[in-house]
């Protein structure tokens, strides 16, 4: 075990939605370089409480990579600098003593600041609520292995299906834009052959809503590198391809109907 | 209170049971079934799912979570896979088998009835959240995959890679979702249950704290589901999600619900071992890799060589050479203890010493690089991050954590619990694992209690209720409740003393670690007992809570849940010393074989451990209810 010391730390601090924040400084001593980012946060926070100041409100839970809670910009970066993982799955190891760290919460119009690095991610659920499901009530499904799906099929479902829904593609877009996190369900449900049956209606559901929320997409790209999961910008092009049919099929559905 | 405890289970034949249950069970018409207010506290595998089929069916459902969004739940990262009785390998496997494997890896120490329907509902299951778009591992051929896991000798193990509870959390939370959207389900998130509310003996809603605004609301229901999760925080480190809590189980139970078998939790035997003391959770490694990595120590207790310089002559492959025929899939509490036996007769690995070998060359030189990378390509990667080695090229090393409770909130078969309209599910009951819990089996269990379960014994509960008024939440009852909520907040904030909830937190679970983790004596616990009423009244003199009720205040949460975990712990501690036997993963060292295993006694135990509160967690009243064994064996458990 070696110890960071000296670690220039400028923390976003903000006391509600409608307060305006400011940065403020703190040096860290001692820290562990097998401890995660999030538990040298820990520490700064309980020498904090020692002080009688207010803790810095973060968000955060499984602390291993799978429940999209964390999140954070450090030195600009969504996740912080290490490709392909999240704030939570950062460990000091990657930090050296003397470092300066800018922490600030997600910047984007659809996610507003709650407190501190807290923000308010619930537009991600509206999409969600708008179409990202397969209608499958409780209890008539048929056996589970009726309806084979292809090895290739299903991994690939499972790729978009692996999104932790943590808007680090939202915050590294210029435009703030939601197409990486929309495009991965829509991937996921839509290659599915349970999840035909809706396919199309489910892409305009979901691209209204994140259309009424987020920015527009314009390419960038920044989204996929900054992804955790290293969600591929292949979901973007079937989001758009299947969003483009929907405009005929939805329509042929109906007038057969 | 409750002095007698009945179970309700329907009469006939074990595997007839439910069948009965559901043909004499009243039901709700379904114009009737929206004048109906159903609240379910959690959102996790069990509360998601209930709170979906419960709105599909047409109650009104709100829903309540301290998370940010559904999607979030501890279940998220359950990592290796969920059983069911499919035999879709054709190895052997039946709902009896998959029953049988239940009873005897709770060391029977759990209710025939309640494990027998899991094991017939669990097909269900996988056929409901594949129509859901689950994406499980498939052959080929396009059928689904199975894996084994420990304590069975089939494969009945679904999986969607290694993370299995977050494809199937994913599942419940769009079809959640989906009646969000319609309306059916209210969610109300970063909002915590902080009191039960209970009229003339019936649960009538909760009290409730807005996480962002500290604003107290009551909420009134005609019944309650509480799905709460797990009590593994108490231990401080655990693999359980930092703000996993025991706090609605726990004012639940000060409101009149029971609280069963609390000392029976689970120490999990593959998760990375502590690398520091600044150490604020510990990450389970997927049991799943025991069915290709070999549990090694060097037989040498002073060998600190590499493990590729350790010749195999020199290795001790225990699990192999005590456990010969389940071998590296030896259950759960067998393997941690053997694994802290040889840590603590010094043959340790690591820097620390503190963990075992858990090796896949074997498996790579057997299946190829590729094979194995595809099996558990993403647990391999979180391990490389966290311990920053790599184990494709050197053993993983591995030691137990705290990872599950098997105890919990007391139910009946309808998962009831004393409390009439209240419910328990999922993690938060005690129902289906006894005193230990095989692998694979919580996400079934609480996809079962949501979706096959609790829609069945909810409308029961109801349909006598039609057209009946309930208590409104300007009944005193709630006033009171509310007022005693914002007592206790405000209480936190003004005890102005020097030590943060953190700090307590720590202390307290090193001692429930110490004395009530995977090895108990009696003199260890009374320690704990004596220990515990006094670290707890420093913590109601000496707490620090900085910043105020009125918004975000992740110190004051964290004092309310530290505060409900002093309760809990001195309960279980109380409830270890209380059962003088070994069974499951409840290891009281007075009682074991001259081969140190588990030794039971069915004589004076076979019961479950029921608490009423007094409310002095230190003298509890504890209720028996007998097991009764009429199609298992009570036999000895034996992974030899
Ligand atoms: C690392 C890990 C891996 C695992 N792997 C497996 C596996 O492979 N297979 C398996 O079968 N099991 C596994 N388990 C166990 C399994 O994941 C859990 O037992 C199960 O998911 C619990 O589900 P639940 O719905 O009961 O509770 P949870 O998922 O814990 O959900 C609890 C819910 O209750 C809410 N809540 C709690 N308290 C309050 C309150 N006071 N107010 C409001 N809301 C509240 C939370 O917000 C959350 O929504 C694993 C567990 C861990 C820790
Ligand atoms: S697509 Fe990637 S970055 Fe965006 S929410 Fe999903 S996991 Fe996070
Ligand atoms: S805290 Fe769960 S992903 Fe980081």
């Amino acid at each position: 075990m070696r110890l960071i010391n000296d670690l220039k730390l400028k923390v976003w601090r903000q006391d509600g939605p409608d307060a305006a924040g400011h940065f403020e400084s703190h040096t860290v001593e001692k820290v562990s370089d097998e401890a995660s980012f999030l538990e040298m946060l820990d520490q700064l926070n309980e020498r904090l409480i020692l002080e009688n100041k207010e803790a810095i409100v973060f968000d955060h839970d499984c602390r291993e990579g799978i429940c999209g809670t964390c999140s954070l910009m450090i030195n600009g970066q969504a996740h912080g600098p290490q490709r392909g993982s999240t704030t939570c799955q950062l460990h000091m190891r990657t930090f050296k003593s003397g470092d300066e760290i800018v922490i600030e919460p997600w910047r984007a119009k659809a996610f507003p600041i709650i407190k501190d690095l807290m923000v308010d991610r619930s537009s991600f659920d509206r999409i969600v609520e708008a179409g990202g499901f397969i209608t499958a009530p409780t209890g008539g499904a048929p056996d589970a292995n009726l309806i084979l799906v292809p090895k290739p099929v299903a991994d690939a479902a499972m790729d978009s299906a692996a999104c932790i829904g943590c808007g680090a593609c939202v915050a590294a877009c210029p435009n703030g834009a939601a197409s990486l996190f929309t495009g991965a369900k829509i991937s996921h449900l839509n290659v599915l052959p349970q999840g035909q049956a809706e396919r199309y209606k489910r892409v305009e559901a979901m691209v209204h809503a994140m259309d009424d929320q987020f920015g527009s997409c314009t390419n960038h790209g920044e989204c996929s590198s900054a992804c955790p999961k290293e969600i591929s910008l292949d979901v973007i092009a079937l989001m758009n391809s299947d969003f483009r049919k929907s405009k005929s099929k939805n329509r042929k559905a109906l007038s057969r109907s | 209170m409750n002095t007698i405890l009945n179970a309700k289970i329907p009469s006939g034949a074990l595997h007839e049971k439910w069948d009965n249950y559901k043909a004499d069970a009243k039901l709700v018409n379904p114009n009737n079934k929206r004048k109906f207010k159903v609240i379910v506290v959690g959102t996790g595998l069990a509360g998601a799912s209930a709170a979906a089929t419960l709105a599909e069916l047409g109650y009104q459902v709100d829903a309540f979570t301290f998370h940010d969004s559904a999607r979030r739940a501890h279940s998220i990262a359950a990592q290796g896979g969920i059983n069911a009785a499919k035999n879709y390998q054709g190895d052997g496997d039946s709902i009896n088998r998959l029953f049988v494997d239940t009873i005897k890896g709770g060391d029977f120490r759990s209710r025939e009835s309640n494990v027998h329907r899991l094991a017939q509902v669990s097909v269900d299951i996988i056929d409901q959240m594949v129509a859901q778009g689950v994406p499980f591992a498939r052959e080929y051929g396009g059928m689904l995959d199975n894996r084994s896991f420990g304590g069975a000798q089939v494969s009945r193990t679904f999986y969607a890679r290694g993370q299995t509870g977050q494809q199937l959390l994913l599942g419940a939370y769009q079809q959640l979702s989906r009646q969000i959207g319609l309306g059916g389900v209210r969610l109300f998130n970063r909002t915590e249950l902080v009191d039960v509310v209970v009229v003339d003996g019936r649960c009538s809603g909760i009290v409730v704290r807005d996480l962002l605004t500290g604003e107290i609301t009551s909420h009134a229901a005609h019944a309650v589901v509480m799905a709460t999760g797990g009590y593994g925080n108490v231990y401080f480190l655990s693999t359980n999600a930092m703000n996993s809590n025991v706090t609605a189980s726990w004012r639940a139970h000060r409101r009149g619900a029971m609280f069963a078998n609390p000392c029976f939790t689970q120490i999990h035997p593959t998760c990375i071992p502590q690398s520091d003391e600044s150490q604020s959770k510990l990450t389970l490694m997927s049991e799943s890799l025991r069915n290709d990595g070999r549990v090694w120590v060097p037989k040498n207790a002073d060998d600190v060589r590499p493990a590729d310089q350790i010749p195999e002559s020199e290795r001790d492959y225990y699990l192999e050479r005590l456990y010969p025929s389940y071998g590296n899939l030896a259950a759960r509490d067998v393997s941690s203890r053997a694994a802290k036996r040889l840590v603590d007769k010094g043959h340790g690995v690591g820097p620390l010493k503190n963990g075992v070998n858990l090796d896949f060359s074997a498996a790579i030189a057997r299946l190829g690089r590729d094979v194995v990378q595809e099996r558990y390509g993403n647990l391999f990667q979180m391990y490389e991050r966290i311990a920053g080695e790599d184990p494709y090229s050197t053993p993983m090393r591995i030691y137990p954590a705290t990872h599950y409770t098997m105890g919990g909130l007391w139910v009946d078969y309808e998962l009831a619990t004393t409390i009439p309209g209240l419910y328990a599910a999922g993690e938060a009951n005690f129902s289906d694992h006894g005193a230990n819990r095989l692998g694979a089996s919580a996400l079934m269990q609480g996809l079962s209690d949501g979706y096959f379960v609790l829609p069945y014994t909810i409308s029961n509960e109801l349909a006598p209720l039609l057209n009946k008024t309930i208590p409104t939440t300007d009944h005193p009852a709630f006033v009171q409740a509310e007022a005693e909520a914002h007592e206790r907040f405000s209480g936190y904030l003004n005890v102005k003393g020097t030590r943060s909830p953190d700090w307590f937190h720590r202390e307290l679970g090193k001692i429930i670690w110490d004395y009530c983790g995977m090895e108990r004596t009696q003199q260890g616990l009374e320690k704990a007992l004596s220990e515990l009423p006094a670290l707890y009244g420093e913590f109601q003199k000496d707490l620090r809570v900085t910043g105020t009720g009125e918004s975000v205040n992740q110190t004051l949460e964290k004092a309310g849940r530290v505060d409900d975990f002093f309760q809990l712990g001195m309960l279980m501690c109380r409830d270890a010393l209380d059962r003088e036997e070994s069974c499951g993963a409840h290891f009281r060292s007075e009682y074991q074989t001259d081969e140190g295993e588990a030794l039971r006694n069915d004589q004076d135990f076979c019961h479950v451990s029921a608490y009423n509160s007094t409310g002095d967690p230190m003298n509890p009243d504890l209720v028996e209810e007998p097991l009764v064994f009429e199609t298992a064996q009570l036999a000895t458990r034996s992974y030899k």
